[in-house]
């Protein structure tokens, strides 16, 4: 009997069929994957994208040179020189991330005690050159004003978990 | 001794300790922020609670709390972490938690004992106070609402710095610590003020938000901007000092650092010498080594050795001036000089030009003569050791010289070198067990310098100053080099010039080794200067032909302080562009002109420094020795000159300094008082 129900089973092409009929079933569901770069998935608020520095809403810039994301950085990747501010106000003079070195764990980020450094939801900075990833402050804080409503609203989402 | 139970652990401590010290003996860490060994117990913090046996059943302050025999104490019970988790509550009540912006972030006692025996979290909802900074002039940052009233800072300043302008006004709730009014410190140690106040309200002004503790390589060194030779360590971040700090050294420096060698750091990268400079159609060009080394040697062919002259400088270290010694000898040359000030000294025994009581010895003495020196402003840190010696008790100062405020009562006996044979003074001095003479190298650079120094001497002989077990004849230096020169016999040799025999054109070729405290307008105009130095100050700018040298930041060096104990620094960091270490420039000079010097590597260049004086080979050790011998160094007439500050300006005396802003903001700042003085 097993010897009839296996050569049934080659010869009627069986297995091929129920096979095909899988293939068809999935033709007609919705795909899976996406069109990118013109569709993109959902991505959760503790994404850990590009870093960029915030300001608080009157403009002021958040980061307050305590150095804490330079101690906590695993891959040495954050440098800082501080000086006061003509006003007496403790700030960075320099705040440059090696995007080549960054290991992109968020430390930085946990470490941060005003919310100033933070790793954003772009994930679509890659660049031509080396250099162009040797981000300086300028460009962290660009990279805040720009991305501020997001960032703000992922901070907002997360809040409750922290 | 008393022994007494901790934990368990049995120790023996001295009476009159307190539970602390024994806790201490134990090995058990007790928490606190007013006690101070240093300073005089104040009990106000309560951090430093424990339980102690058949006693009332509280917890009592173990640094306000003296031993008894047989007591049973106890660090870690419920009962005493409870009463140091309140305290701890209370004490952060009002402590602003602003850590991220505090420069004592990483190094605070309150950040760490908050970790170590505070709770989780504050019950206090209501707003906290503030107060209102205080200036305190241009070396201390304040910032008051971080105060946790330990009154260490004040504490400090009465005793230890002996000026009474800081203190607490009102109490509880308002209670505020400042100056009564508002004034920079008039004290030289005014910067121990940030090393002890254990939360971040006293800070470095000229440091404030350069760095993290974290950041910084620590190297132990020697300071060198005075002759006291306080160990210091020096933290730097890459290629620049960031800041300097005491090292505990109880013979020499305690733990305190005086301002000059603690604040003058910024001046080690201001005008600094960074590449070769040689003298074409008299203007400095910049130049290579070879060059630079070319002109010397075309300058040399020819030159007689009698033609050729040294000075090392202040800040030299004792193997840059061997080298350069041997360099000369090589060269058939004995012109030689460290005294740059014109100072006479006996050198034939070491103790004519030494500190031979030590440092820690002042605590010993009974009678204190102080001769031709402001030892306040000459070396702050023996001044707070005669301070010390005052405050316990049973000892007579008298001061000969320009009148001053020494932070103690003096007797004042006279201004002129006449006062030396005031009857009185030998009487107080024969009275005394342990007699002690400070004469002040301003002094011995007086015309009349070697008959002060013999007269001097025969005081000290006269009374018993000089005895098997006690040597109370000091002088004090005034240059971090000068005993180190004079124990390398940096002097003119047999037929050699001196300093005044080498300027005004008694040379063709003068070496200076970072030489900057003598008058160069006096260098003969047709006389070839060679500068090795680091900093472009005086010496530099007559010179015509500059090698850039290392600064004591930037090398291994051994310096010999004016007890005449040898101690090393080492390098921090390395010297900026092209400059090298000294006797590394000299060695290479001395291959280049073909008079090869013996050694090429450090090692044997102390090996060197051993044979020519076994005092190099005994560093950081400084044997005490009596006055056996009492023969008296040649002397002299006495002249009739009052006596003058060796040190007009206590903030700028050498080449660091003078390049330092931060010096240069204090000189601007106590200039009223300055201006006072000099009048």
């Amino acid at each position: 009997m097993t010897f009839l129900d296996r050569t049934a089973r080659s010869f009627l092409l069986s297995e091929l069929l129920s096979g095909m009929s899988l293939t068809f079933r999935y033709m007609f569901r919705p795909k899976v994957t996406l069109n990118y770069p013109y569709e993109k998935g959902p991505i959760s608020p503790r994404f850990k994208g590009e870093h960029a520095l915030r300001r608080y809403p009157n403009g002021e810039e958040r980061c307050i040179a305590c150095k804490l994301c330079e101690a906590v950085c695993p891959a040495q990747a954050i440098t800082i020189e501080a000086e006061p501010r003509d006003d007496g106000s403790r700030r960075t003079t320099r705040y440059d991330i090696d995007m080549t070195k960054c290991i992109y764990c968020g430390l930085c980020e946990e470490a941060c005690p005003v919310d100033a450094i933070v790793e954003g939801p772009n994930f679509e900075f890659a660049t031509e050159t080396r250099e162009e990833l040797l981000y300086d402050k300028d460009k962290l804080l660009a990279n805040g004003d720009r991305w501020e409503p997001e960032l703000a609203r992922r901070l907002e989402l997360d809040a409750p978990y922290r | 001794m008393v022994k007494v139970t901790v934990d368990g652990i049995d120790v023996d401590v001295p009476p009159r300790s307190n539970v602390l010290q024994a806790c201490e003996a134990a090995g058990k860490e007790i928490p606190r922020f007013c006690y101070h060994e240093r300073l005089s117990v104040a009990g106000n913090c309560r951090m430093c609670l424990v339980e102690i046996e058949k006693a009332p059943p509280k917890p009592f302050a173990s640094c306000a709390y003296p031993v008894n025999e047989g007591m049973v104490v106890h660090t870690d019970t419920p009962m005493v972490k409870k009463a140091r988790r309140g305290v701890m509550e209370f004490l952060l009540i009002n402590h602003p938690l602003d850590c991220p912006i505090c420069d004592q972030g990483g190094e605070c006692d309150l950040q760490d004992q908050a970790m170590g025996y505070g709770g989780d979290s504050s019950r206090y909802d209501e707003s906290k106070r503030a107060v209102k900074d205080k200036d305190l002039g241009p070396l201390v940052k304040t910032v008051m609402t971080r105060c946790i009233h330990c009154t260490r800072c004040i504490r400090f300043s009465t005793e230890i710095a002996g000026v009474s302008e800081m203190g607490a006004t009102a109490r509880g709730e308002g209670m505020e610590v400042g100056t009564y009014v508002q004034k920079a410190l008039s004290s030289e140690l005014s910067g121990n003020l940030i090393d002890i106040c254990p939360v971040g309200a006293l800070t470095s002004k000229p440091y404030a938000f350069v760095a993290r503790p974290w950041e910084l390589k620590k190297t132990d060194s020697v300071d060198v901007l005075d002759a006291v030779g306080t160990n210091i360590r020096v933290d730097s971040r890459g290629p620049e000092v960031l800041r300097i700090l005491p090292r505990l050294n109880e013979d020499v420096n305690e733990e305190w650092l005086a301002d000059k060698g603690r604040f003058s750091v910024d001046g080690l990268k201001r005008r600094r010498l960074d590449s070769c400079w040689v003298k074409r159609d008299g203007k400095l060009v910049k130049a290579t080594w070879e060059e630079a080394f070319t002109a010397i040697d075309g300058k040399l062919k020819g030159l007689a050795g009698d033609r050729i002259g040294a000075i090392a400088g202040d800040l030299a270290d004792a193997e840059s001036m061997l080298a350069l010694k041997d360099l000369m000898g090589a060269l058939g040359s004995s012109n030689l000089d460290c005294r740059q000030d014109g100072a006479v000294y006996d050198a034939s025994r070491r103790e004519f030009y030494t500190f031979n009581t030590s440092i820690a010895g002042i605590e010993e003495a009974d009678a204190i003569l102080i001769v031709g020196s402001n030892p306040r402003i000459e070396a702050p840190l023996i001044n707070a050791r005669i301070r010390k010696r005052f405050l316990a008790g049973g000892v007579r100062i008298g001061l000969i010289g320009a009148a001053a405020d020494l932070t103690y009562p003096v007797e004042h006996i006279g201004t002129t070198p006449a006062a030396l044979s005031d009857p009185a003074v030998a009487e107080v001095l024969k009275a005394a067990k342990k007699p002690m003479l400070i004469l002040g190298a301003g002094a011995l650079a007086r015309a009349d310098g070697a008959a002060l120094l013999a007269e001097c001497w025969k005081l000290a002989a006269a009374s018993s100053m000089l005895t098997t077990d006690w040597h109370g004849f000091n002088v004090l230096q005034l240059a971090a080099s000068r005993v180190a020169g004079l124990d390398l016999g940096f002097l003119p040799g047999k037929g050699g010039k001196g300093l005044a025999g080498m300027l005004g054109g008694g040379v063709d070729l003068l070496w200076l080794l970072g030489a900057d405290e003598f008058d160069t307008a006096k260098i003969g105009a047709s006389t070839f200067v060679v500068y090795q130095g680091h900093h472009g100050d005086k010496g530099a700018a007559r010179a015509d032909v500059i090698l850039p040298g290392a600064a004591y930041t930037e090398k291994n060096g051994t310096y010999v302080n004016t007890e005449g104990r040898a101690q090393r620094g080492q390098l921090a960091i390395y010297p900026p562009g092209d400059a090298r270490e000294d006797w590394k420039i000299l060695r290479a000079v001395s291959g280049w002109i073909g008079k090869h010097l013996p050694y090429d590597d450090l090692a044997g260049v102390r090996a060197r420094l051993e044979a020519v004086n076994p005092v190099f080979a005994r560093v950081d050790i400084l044997p005490r020795f009596g006055g056996n011998e009492t023969a008296a160094p040649q002397g002299g007439a006495l002249g009739d000159a009052a006596f003058v500050p060796a040190i007009a300006n206590y903030y700028q005396t050498d080449p660091v300094s003078r390049a330092s802003p931060t010096m240069a903001e204090c000189t601007a700042a106590h200039a009223p008082a300055l201006a006072a003085a000099a009048e």
